[in-house]
């Protein structure tokens, strides 16, 4: 019965899975075929014999990293560079949001819109480039600091500046793109509603706290949920172009840490299973965001 | 009657400052670039602190990095990966969306979960590098074409606008005999223009800054795209041997604006583009969001 209705299927809409074949050939050979070669996390994966002919070694490439002297402290850098990220960085678009929807002038909110969004295209190696330069010690931001008297420092080579570093750099880069979302949020709230308040003797931050805001609150759920999803995937990119063995202590990542152990030094069943354990900590931690999402404020992914 | 308290007025001062600091701290590092990017090398190292404009003013920076034949190379490389990576990338999207979007297709649900899925978990760097480099891709441009051919997010939004699209048009055109194929190419692709364009330019911006792929997929100097040859100017310094034949003292000068100029000339094309497109990119953002 169902063999038929699937037979019947296949052959009337024969053409569309016809167009549909390459994008899912695609999404097998690199997708799902990596995904599969996950298994080399529980091999001793001899690149002369293969994924599938290297011998099974089970959970001891884990055990390795859990009792390596760096599972603490990936773990705890890729953590706080997240939880600060998000504790700073995700506020200060609906900050700016609810600061642009102030502005009078439409002309001077367009201008600010239009520079802010700026460096959201400027790309991630130039941006670390200009961090580079403007923190070497003879850089521009030593320069300031010499002038008021302080002495200098080369930031990024001292590992309690890295963080600020990499968060400050980040805001900058997309506090102003990070807007959008917010500012359409706002633009679909009723106008009747802030002229009720006016009536009703609100002034602005009123309005801002009882309506705006409770207005936007899906939105800002939404966003919530996807940052807290990608929690454990911090920008590895950028932290990559910083970062020098000087500063691992607070800047090495989960990310990172793969990348170096896995495409530098060759050691790839265990790095891959630093990355599975990764990838399956972020799925869990993405399932629990959204399932708790669901029960408080019925706002879901699916 | 509308009453402005003075609260009211200081708070619309107060913003109005705040957003004039905001434009001055966003558009300051990128000026300074700029300044440096124009200014005689031997004035720039001796100069200390914030730049207000070039010193003295030269060209050297930008005729360095013109004559560079790593940093022509780079370019060629990148324009080969966005012509045929977005032609690869633009009909497997449509492809994929327009399918996606039919109706009665039995297997569509389990396909569509087939591809969401890998927005959530993915198998890690490792297994994909080497099954990347199983395939025989490494050191080859391909390396950057084929692993990013699809992008789900892309897919998603392409195909949420496809479903906007009538049903009737698509009845209409089978009963005049049309296939699968040419109603999508010739009805709903020029019906979707807009979304096209965003498109177009979220694949485009990602192949343009694309780098990290190149470095562990690409060996051979020669291949290497603009970022990566940007990138290695930046962080490792090898400037003096890229510049060749000038005098020890001039290169280091001419080597303190090549930095700067490179970063400008493969910075600039983008941000001078951008106002002309900022509404297609925010339409992009907007249609993503709804279906996110």
């Amino acid at each position: 019965m169902l063999k038929t209705k699937l037979g019947n299927d296949l052959l009337r809409n024969k053409w569309l899975y016809i167009m549909i074949l390459p994008v899912i050939i695609y999404y097998i050979m690199f997708h799902y075929v990596p995904m599969y070669g996950a298994i080399i996390a529980f091999k001793q994966y001899i690149p002369a014999k293969g994924i599938l002919g290297s011998d099974w070694v089970g959970f001891k490439h884990f055990e390795d990293f859990f009792s390596s002297i760096y599972f603490f402290r990936v773990i705890k850098n890729t953590i706080s560079l997240s939880f600060f990220n998000l504790l700073f960085g995700f506020p200060a678009p609906i900050l700016l949001a609810l600061l642009l929807n102030e502005l009078k002038s439409p002309l001077f909110r367009r201008i600010t819109q239009t520079i802010t969004y700026m460096p959201h295209f400027i790309t991630l190696v130039v941006v670390a480039g200009i961090i580079r330069y403007f923190t070497l010690s003879d850089g521009l931001i030593n320069d300031v600091i010499a002038l008021f008297g302080g002495t200098r420092t080369s930031f990024l080579q001292q590992p309690e500046s890295f963080r600020p570093i990499y968060i400050i750099s980040e805001i900058w880069q997309q506090i102003g793109w990070g807007t959008i979302i917010y500012l359409a949020a706002i633009s679909g709230i009723d106008q009747q509603q802030y002229e009720a308040a006016k009536i009703d003797g609100a002034n602005k931050l009123q309005q801002i706290r009882h309506i705006t805001l409770p207005g936007i609150l899906p939105t800002v759920m939404i966003m919530l949920i996807l940052s807290l999803g990608n929690i454990m995937n911090v920008g590895f990119e950028k932290i990559i172009l910083l970062y020098s063995a000087s500063i691992y202590e607070t800047a090495d990542v989960i990310s990172t840490f793969v990348y170096r152990k896995g495409i530098l030094e060759f050691n790839y069943g265990y790095s891959a299973a630093v990355g599975l354990f990764n990838s399956v900590i972020n799925f869990g931690i993405l399932l629990l965001a959204n399932y708790f999402s669901k029960r408080t404020s019925k706002n879901s992914l699916w | 009657m509308i009453k402005t308290s003075i609260g009211e007025r200081f708070f619309d001062i107060f913003n109005n400052l705040i957003m004039v600091m905001l434009i001055i701290l966003t558009l300051y590092p990128m000026l300074y670039i700029l300044f440096s990017s124009l200014s005689e090398g031997n004035k720039l190292i001796a100069h200390n602190g914030i730049l207000l404009w070039p010193q003295g003013f030269s060209l050297e920076g930008y005729k360095a990095v013109l004559n560079n034949p790593i940093i022509l190379n780079g370019f060629k490389n990148t324009f080969f990966i966005l012509i045929v990576g977005l032609t690869l990338n633009m009909t497997l999207t449509s492809l994929g969306a327009y399918v996606l979007s039919r109706d009665n297709v039995l297997l569509k649900k389990p396909i569509m979960f087939f591809i969401v899925f890998t927005m959530f978990f993915q198998g890690g760097l490792v297994p994909f590098f080497l099954i990347v480099k199983s395939y025989g891709l490494l050191d080859s441009l391909w390396s950057l074409i084929l692993p990013t051919a699809v992008s789900t997010f892309n897919l998603i939004i392409m195909r949420t606008y496809f479903l906007a699209i009538p049903k009737e048009l698509e009845e209409s055109a089978f009963l005049d005999g049309a296939g699968h194929f040419t109603i999508l190419f010739r009805i709903f692709i020029p019906l979707s223009m807009p979304v096209v364009a965003v498109l177009i330019l979220y694949y485009g911006v990602g192949h343009w800054n694309s780098w990290f792929n190149a470095m562990i997929f690409l060996r051979d100097q020669e291949l290497f795209p603009i970022q990566l040859v940007v990138r290695n100017i930046i962080l490792e310094n090898d400037n003096a041997n890229m510049i060749g034949t000038t005098t020890l003292l001039q290169s280091r000068d001419v080597a303190e604006t090549l930095k700067y100029a490179a970063i400008i000339v493969t910075t600039a094309p983008i941000l001078c583009l951008y106002p002309f497109l900022q509404k297609y990119f925010v339409k992009g953002v907007m249609v993503g969001a709804l279906k996110g």
